[in-house]
């Protein structure tokens, strides 16, 4: 290896580092990806390796490997006994490193599936995650892991680096098809920022000098990246938020000081400003920011990460645990809780258990209600079924306070909406929690519709049977077959004739019809947009309720809108219920011919309006599971039914 | 309007909201202070933290009775500057006591006896954390160890069964006879804490800085003559110019050639060394290749 043009081997460089800002950020990767070689390499490059470090590493390597000549940097990481005997890492280790241009603290945390806590710890605070990928192998399961969990903790910047690039002969096809293969992944996270870099730390192409052998390539070299990717922005500096941490009053001393209150915290975020008009929570007391103080003087504004003391115009009641903000910007205050967390501890969590939690610097006492559920990291998959997680798992779950906490989504800010849960008799970290908003979708679809998918202060109530249990006793699934199309489609015929045929044979299924509907469930609804969205956001949830109960629910409705079709969907399929949608496509001119009930005729006449297909528009369905045109009821009938039977609803033949 | 900050400000920021968490969390805390540099950062940090109310804890020195003369007469000197309280705690009253055993022989130290006194008087005095200043580019145990590191019953440190620690949510849970080592200066390196030195213009004990002493040479390193430490069959004592890079007993901190006498030219040396601190004047970590992680592991610092 060859030192690098990165030094801070002179008191200028010294200097100029001083100014610079500091990145932090997480690596991941298992030792076979070269993610030692390239730590190592970045270290030793920008000469933060000393020579008594080296010669330690030598020294071992000699030891575990023989007189090859070959220095296992890995051995310089891994800090302790066991790792080295072991030849694995335990532990997040920290490693520091700077150039002229910045400071860098790296979180180098395990990439082993069972060290996912670890990996979370890391990644907590990081700006930057590095996720490495072997050349050779592609993306795996554990690239997919890395990239969940930094999107789950919302680390700004993701870099790949594809590495061992020397090992398929630098080749331009390679690099594109890992890039390709990994953003099809990553485009279902929520990933702002990924930047593909390929590499080869054993023999430094692209890490702190371009490549030679890598022309095609037109980005910089991985350092000059850590050194100039923007950072400044992934702060919060619009939601003013600070928790209240110490209150500082002298009391005791003489003079000038003695009526001195000041209250000090780390700016959460947003800016503070003197004279700024705030209001503090939960209380909801209002003053002004008379001053912000720090041991070197006042300051006008102040903004995170800072550490300050603020004093305020009027005298309140003010103690740790309280947030200020400003009046017209509040964050959130609630008991009840909806999080995704990681569980981190042996003792698995179940809800109904009680825990310590901490949030800013507020502790309370929390009470886990609903395990909504548990998401495979490898997957992505939502498995509703879950009862608990288990160590190195991640949920979703409902939490419900002894006292109010005052937060943000953590996706607005991660200093006010991250959490711990802590166990009340061991003391031990359990958790790392990560707050959603309260209309958060279960789904990750942030259709507006969805929105209103969430009643606060209730706690859903699991059933001690399990749906496989019921579903296994019945012999059959549950499952929902969403008719759509004009009026007078044919769809109640349908309907009507799918219900018969199931129901002969011994499977209940019972027909949901959007005409009947509005005779109860319905009644109290119109034909506007926002209607016609609610009437189908109550069937679909009639539908679910009726498949997991182990029925085939078969719904008959216009539902002209594709965005309410797709709510139904989620609905569906966030309970992993499977759905179906049927879309009898009739021409338009044929369904008027038809028009058993003479509604076309009316709409036609004026006499009703906001009718579907004549004044109301319909938005046909453009990838409908089945979509069945004018023609033999029996064949529509026996087409569904070979669709549930494909799907592993109803059994074979 | 810029809102960049730099990467001291940040470390400074990260470590008053530490000390801040311990005062509010903990009920009796104490400042571990040895005269040397890195707990000279934590006093300003301390200040900057609390002024300007008092230090919610008092300060603590363990004494070996191997100090150098120069940095006990500084440590008076800042303590007094404070106006905060010093507790010294002492391994001579130790070993008189009987709770420990003095080491024999001309390579003997104090440095592991140290472990006993620094338990026994959190004991005695009650106290449930302990800052140090500690940096994880010490040494390689070091990087793994948490900024809030939970000791048992007997002060020793797991560190296969550490808490997880996530973004500035530190948990001091114990029970009774537990303690918590802070380090809130973990993440800086021994740049930082010299250019945090220039910047905020601390004093520092006369050692650091280039002064003629009379030494011997030992397995490379250069110790100073003092009644603490017997000299070996051909170990010759000559004086030379030399300064420290860290500050630990006189029997086990080497010091380094050096005729750098002011702040300015210190710091540029230390930039452009190509050999750690501990690695260069430590004797206590050349033991075997995991000696810090057994010392820590014993309740050291």
């Amino acid at each position: 290896m060859t030192p690098g043009a990165a030094t801070n081997g002179s008191l200028d460089a010294l200097r100029t580092a001083a100014t610079g800002g500091l990145l932090r950020l997480a690596t991941a990767g298992s030792v076979d990806d070269g993610k030692s070689t390239l730590i190592g390499r970045l270290l030793y490059d920008s000469k933060a390796l000393f020579e008594d470090q080296l010669e330690q590493v030598a020294e071992a390597s000699r030891r575990r490997h023989g007189d090859s000549g070959v220095v296992d940097l890995a051995l310089l990481t891994d800090g302790l006994r066991a790792e080295r005997e072991q030849g694995i890492t335990i532990d997040v280790a920290y490693r520091y490193f700077a150039t002229p241009k910045r400071t860098f603290i790296i979180a180098d945390t395990p990439g082993h599936v069972s060290y996912t806590r670890n990996m979370v710890t890391g990644a907590s605070t990081a700006d930057l995650a590095i996720v490495l990928i072997d050349a050779r192998n592609g993306v795996v399961q554990q690239s997919r892991r890395h990239a969940f969990i930094s999107s789950l903790l919302r680390i700004p910047h993701l870099v790949v680096c594809v590495n061992k690039m020397d090992l398929v002969d630098y080749d331009e096809a390679v690099f594109n098809a890992i890039v390709d293969e990994f953003g099809s992944f990553a485009s279902k996270l929520e990933i702002t920022d990924v930047t593909f870099i390929p590499i080869s730390a054993l023999h430094g192409d692209n890490v702190v000098e371009r490549s030679e052998h890598m022309d095609w390539y037109g980005g910089p070299p991985l350092l000059y990246h850590l050194e100039h990717v923007h950072i400044a922005s992934d702060r919060n500096l619009i939601d003013p938020r600070f928790p209240v941490q110490w209150v500082v009053r002298p009391g005791d001393a003489e003079g000038e000081q003695h009526d001195y209150r000041g209250y000090a915290g780390q700016v959460a975020g947003g800016v503070l400003r003197r004279g700024d008009d705030v209001v503090i929570l939960p209380s909801g007391a209002t003053s002004r920011i008379a001053a912000i103080d720090t041991y070197d003087g006042e300051l006008e504004e102040a903004f995170p990460p800072m550490s300050v003391t603020l004093r305020l115009e009027d005298d309140i009641d003010i103690s740790r645990g309280d947030m200020i903000a400003r009046p017209h910007n509040h964050p959130i205050v609630s008991r009840d809780l909806d999080a995704l967390v990681c569980w981190m501890n042996e003792k698995p969590l179940v809800p109904g258990t009680r825990y310590v939690l901490k949030h800013t610097t507020k502790t309370v006492r929390a009470v886990v209600g609903r395990l909504l559920h548990r998401i495979d990291v490898d997957t992505l998959h939502r498995d509703s079924d879950a009862r608990e997680l288990a160590l190195n798992e991640i949920g979703r779950i409902h939490l419900r306070t002894s006292a109010p906490i005052t937060y943000d989504a953590y996706r607005r800010n991660r200093a006010t909406g991250g959490f711990i849960l802590i166990d009340e008799a061991t003391n031990e970290t359990l958790a790392a929690g990560m707050l959603l908003d309260p209309d958060e979708p279960i789904g990750e679809d942030t259709a507006a519709a969805a929105r209103q998918e969430r009643s606060a202060n209730v706690v859903w109530e699991d059933s001690p049977l399990t749906r496989e249990e019921r579903y296994e006793a019945l012999g059959h699934r549950g499952a929902t077959v969403w008719m759509t199309g004009l009026p007078s489609s044919g769809k109640s015929t349908i309907a009507g004739a799918l219900e018969q045929r199931l129901v002969r044979a011994g499977i209940p299924a019972y027909r949901l019809d959007g005409d009947n509907l509005r005779h109860g469930l319905n009644g109290n609804l119109g034909f506007s947009p926002q209607d016609r969205a609610e009437n189908v956001r109550r069937t679909a949830h009639a539908a679910k309720l009726l498949a997991d109960a182990g029925t085939i629910a078969i719904v008959s409705l216009v539902s002209p809108y594709a965005a309410d079709r797709e709510l139904a969907r989620r609905v569906h399929e966030d309970d992993e219920l499977p759905f179906l949608e049927v879309y009898v496509n009739t021409p338009p001119e044929e369904c008027e011919r038809r028009d058993p009930k003479g509604l076309y005729a009316k709409a036609r006449a004026g006499e009703i309006t906001g009718f579907t297909g004549v004044d109301a528009p319909y938005e046909p369905p453009e990838a409908p599971d089945v979509e069945l045109g004018p023609g033999e009821v029996e064949a529509a009938v026996e087409t569904l039914v070979a669709r549930l039977r494909a799907a592993g609803v109803l059994p074979p033949a | 309007m810029s809102y960049d900050i730099s990467h001291l400000d940040a470390l400074e920021s990260e470590a008053i909201h530490i000390f801040r968490e311990v005062a509010a969390e903990l009920e009796r805390p104490v400042l571990l202070f040895s005269g040397g540099k890195d707990s000279i950062v934590l006093l300003r940090l301390a200040e900057k933290a609390f002024r300007p109310g008092r230090f919610p804890f008092p300060l603590m020195h363990v004494d070996t009775g191997h100090n150098f003369p120069e940095v006990i007469e500084f440590r008076d000197r800042r303590v007094a500057e404070l106006g905060e309280r010093l507790i010294v705690a002492s391994v001579q009253e130790s070993i008189d006591k009987g709770r420990v055993v003095e080491e024999k022989g001309p390579r003997a130290s104090r440095n592991r006896l140290q472990s006993v006194t620094l338990l026994d008087a959190i004991a005695e005095h009650g106290f449930d954390a302990a800052f140090g200043g500690a940096r994880r580019d010490e040494e390689r145990a070091r990087a793994k160890e948490r900024i809030f590191s939970f000791r048992d019953d007997f002060g020793g440190w797991d560190p296969k069964n550490q808490r997880p620690e996530l973004w500035n949510l530190y948990n001091g849970r114990i029970r009774k006879g537990e303690h918590i080592r802070v380090f809130p200066i973990s993440n800086w390196t021994e740049l930082d804490v010299w250019q945090y030195i220039m910047r905020e213009n601390l004093e520092l004990p006369s050692i650091y800085f280039a002064h003629e002493r009379e030494v011997f040479q030992r397995d490379g390193m250069l110790y100073a003559t003092s009644p603490f430490t017997e000299l070996l069959p051909g170990e010759e004592p000559f004086r030379e110019m030399v300064r420290y890079r860290t500050v630990g007993d006189m029997s086990c901190t080497g010091a380094v050639r050096s005729t750098a006498a002011t702040l300015e030219t210190v710091v540029a040396e230390i930039a452009a060394t190509r050999i750690t601190e501990r690695g260069e004047t430590r004797a206590d970590d050349r033991a075997s290749e995991a000696a810090m992680e057994d010392r820590k592991k014993e309740g050291y610092f």
